[in-house]
């Protein structure tokens, strides 16, 4: 985690400012469109906390994200809570469900962790799509009604803004603290961690539960912008394609994953409109992203700056040889 | 300090440890010497907790340690280098170190205080003496050969260990590097005063530094003895040394 300094600091707090304008000058699709790609973003990232930080191979991550929406849109819908305390429930169910998946999970590692976790997640998806009188099925759930100062397009807008920020923040300090130190260690050689005193299993699992914890803050999100919920949202597909957000971006960069979910739904939404092909295009982004772009579209932008900066191509080049090889 | 008392462990038929019997006092630099296939390393995986022993007792400083994860034997002060470099190659040399550091210091579980803020004169009086400050900013998958074991015995002192077990820890070296981690590994044991156990095929470097040899042949212990001892026993030359 070399990556962000003064300068991007300062870029960032440049991007906050032309999200805080945005809705000012711009249709309110485009705000909406704006805060959906902040809430995928955000569950991107959750993603890549242990993804490309951890190097836990958390393919169905969508699950979690889906279980925080799904739990706060059936506690307003059908238990008639306060939309509020549902808000807060909403990413600790996801925490939770994180947790007890983790458990089963964590045992196994690498490609085996990623199929016993897609195994686990699609019976979650199957719960909620044939449980039709609590989840509402295959319909899912509209219609939710959110706290009365969040009802406007534009409050749901910079609330989302908001939290997602803060939410970045926090993963932003974790990965940076000891926590997250030991977290690459972990990513980088397993071996070698184990031999320091780590105990990687409960390293990990702690890690895949944060992660959970943000993906459902994602979800409440999206409740929030969308005020609806459907089992899309936790259907494996979606996993894969916030996967592919995080390698598009940059896997090993904090941001990364954001890029790549600003750019996967501005595509997936104009490419829409053009053919029905979608995932026709978003294949070939892939073996783009594969061929050209191992470190993702961020990772490239660090490594040609900071090559010009330190003027060692060669330096580079060998650290990511030794890394794949 | 260290005992090892009739370890063994099999690999489906074979027997790649046969009741092996090893002693290690404090302060004691020993080596453990054996042609390929010995044994060696199965025998450090036994005692560093990588691999459980299928019968036989492993005890440190007094306590039975047979069979315990290696996340737990480090912490026991037990701390090994691996044969094949095992770095973090992602991370800068200084990072690599920090994260040892950290383990030792309990701070696992620290969330939000910022690593660049903590542990850094630790970090760095550990890449001092073993002469890596330099390179500490380093991503270090570009590290040569040489520097990287260097900086695996770093990762292991970052530990604190009483017990340092070393795998071959000057293999694939230059002369030049060997020569630097002889006087290194020596500096270790008389300036630190810490145990050290290693196996190693160069053989001058193992008369140069261990003070008592143990030789492995096909999973057994041969002899167990002071250098001198162990250059003129036959059985020694017989099965290693050669008869010259």
């Amino acid at each position: 985690m070399r990556t962000l300094n003064q300068k991007s600091i300062i870029s960032v707090i440049v991007i906050a400012a032309i999200f805080a304008v945005a809705p000012f000058g711009l249709p309110r699709f485009y705000v909406y469109l704006i805060a959906l790609i902040v809430t995928t973003g955000l569950l991107s990232t959750s993603l890549n906390f242990v993804l490309g930080f951890g190097g836990i191979y958390q393919f169905h991550h969508a699950v979690f994200y889906g279980a925080g929406a799904y739990a706060a849109a059936v506690m307003i819908m059908k238990l008639e809570y306060n939309p509020w305390i549902a808000f807060v429930v909403g990413p600790l169910v996801a925490a939770f469900l994180s947790l007890i998946i983790g458990l089963i999970c964590i045992r196994l590692s690498k490609l085996y962790f990623g199929m016993l976790q897609i195994s686990l997640g699609s019976l979650v998806w199957v719960i909620v799509y044939r449980w039709y009188s609590f989840t509402g099925g295959d319909d899912g759930i509209h219609g939710i009604s959110v706290p009365a100062i969040l009802e406007s397009p534009n409050a749901a807008y910079y609330f989302t803004l908001i939290v997602a920020a803060l939410s970045l923040f926090i993963m932003y300090r974790i990965l940076n603290a000891p926590f997250g130190s030991i977290l690459q260690g972990i990513r980088d050689n397993v071996v070698r961690s184990q031999a320091v005193g780590v105990n990687v299993r409960r390293h990990q699992l702690i890690a895949i539960v944060i992660a959970g914890f943000f993906a459902g803050i994602a979800g409440v999100l999206f409740v929030v912008v969308d005020n609806s919920v459907f089992p899309d949202m936790m259907f494996w597909t979606l996993s894969l394609e916030i996967t592919i957000m995080a390698l598009l971006g940059g896997w090993y960069t904090f941001l990364g994953p954001m890029l790549g979910a600003a750019i996967i739904v501005l595509l997936r939404t104009f490419v829409s409109t053009v053919t029905d092909y979608w995932a026709l295009v978003l294949g070939i982004v892939l073996v783009f992203v594969i061929l050209f772009l191992p470190e993702g579209v961020l990772g490239k932008v660090f490594e040609i700056w900071h090559e010009r900066r330190v003027g060692k191509t060669g330096e580079v080049e060998r650290a990511r040889e030794a890394n794949y090889a | 300090m260290l005992e090892v008392r009739n370890v063994s462990k099999s690999f489906g038929g074979f027997r790649a440890v046969d009741r092996v019997n090893l002693d290690v006092k404090k302060g004691e630099v020993v080596a453990v010497i054996g042609p390929n296939g010995a044994g060696k390393t199965t025998l450090f995986n036994m005692i560093t907790g990588v691999l459980k022993p299928n019968e036989g007792q492993v005890t440190f400083k007094g306590e039975d340690i047979t069979g315990l994860p290696s996340h737990k034997m480090c912490k026991k002060g037990i701390a090994r280098s691996f044969q094949i470099v095992n770095i973090f190659p992602r991370l800068t040399v200084f990072e690599n170190v920090q994260i040892a550091v950290f383990v030792e210091q309990g701070r696992d579980l620290t969330f939000f205080s910022p690593s660049r803020k903590l542990a850094v004169d630790n970090t760095y009086a550990i890449l001092d003496s073993v002469g890596l400050t330099e390179k500490a900013k380093s991503v270090c998958g570009s590290l040569s050969h040489g520097d990287r074991k260097v900086l695996e015995i770093a990762i292991v002192l970052g530990g604190r260990p009483e017990l340092l077990i070393l795998d071959e820890p000057t293999a694939g070296m230059s002369p030049e590097e060997t020569g630097r981690c002889i006087s290194l590994i020596q500096r270790l044991s008389t300036e630190r005063g810490l145990t050290i156990l290693f196996c190693e095929h160069d053989m001058e470097l193992v008369f140069a530094i261990a003070q008592r040899i143990m030789v492995m042949v096909q999973g057994s212990t041969i002899i167990q003895s002071d250098c001198a001892t162990v250059r003129c026993n036959k059985k020694v030359q017989d099965a290693y040394l050669g008869e010259d």
